[in-house]
């Protein structure tokens, strides 16, 4: 077969790598986002220097989670591309009419509960998770 | 789009992942254009039609022109 095994076998073990940083960094995105809500209560007893670092702290491992998560879509064959474009694009359009009309709803009292950006966060990935399985089963 | 692919690759004892591998993309990018759910750029039809030593005519053909 004409192939640079090597060029393959590099881009195989790339998106490895891409998709093992990528989920580390948003494990420790994540963690740190638990650390700078719940800390101030349950560690540093709402000390303002303590929370102002550990939010901080939290925005920066979320940049390193974006550029994580750009380098991993550049390593991405281009099916795998228009698959991300595709769900990226259902995740955000589901997110601002989802989000929208839950502000209204929240606004005018005819949910039980405030709606809080959690709730968005929450909504956003379980349709990028519907949309990443749709996807896979389209081209499977 | 129709291809040939399917028939080209199991001429040449190849499977899905040897040529994803051979082409630096994922074998559901091979299934995917081998079953026709998947057209693939000029630059990746390209280097498949190299993999295989042949033209992209070779490979790939409009689906009017094969039922002509």
């Amino acid at each position: 077969m004409m192939t640079d095994s090597t060029d393959a076998e590099a881009w195989a073990g790339r998106m490895i790598r891409n998709s093992i940083s990528l989920f580390a960094w948003t494990v420790a995105w994540v963690g740190s986002l638990a650390l700078a809500s719940f800390g101030p209560g349950l560690f540093w007893d709402d000390q303002p220097a303590p929370t102002l670092i550990a939010i901080a702290g939290s925005v920066l491992i979320g940049i390193a989670m974006l550029f994580a998560n750009k380098r991993h879509l550049q390593a991405m064959d281009e099916l795998q591309r228009a698959m991300q474009l595709q769900t990226m694009a259902w995740t955000l359009g589901a997110g601002l009419v989802g989000g929208v009309a839950l502000t209204l709803l929240a606004r005018h009292g005819l949910v039980g509960f405030e709606a809080e950006i959690a709730h968005l966060v929450a909504f956003m990935a379980v349709i990028y998770m519907i949309g990443s399985i749709a996807g896979v089963l389209r081209y499977r | 789009m129709k291809n040939r692919l399917k028939v080209l690759r199991a001429e040449r004892d190849w499977t899905q992942a040897d040529l994803a591998l051979a082409l630096a993309v994922s074998r559901q990018t091979i299934n995917a254009i081998e079953t026709g759910r998947y057209d693939p750029s000029l630059p990746l039809a390209f280097r498949l039609a190299r993999v295989f030593g042949l033209s992209i005519e070779d490979l790939f053909q409009e689906e009017d022109q094969t039922e002509a």
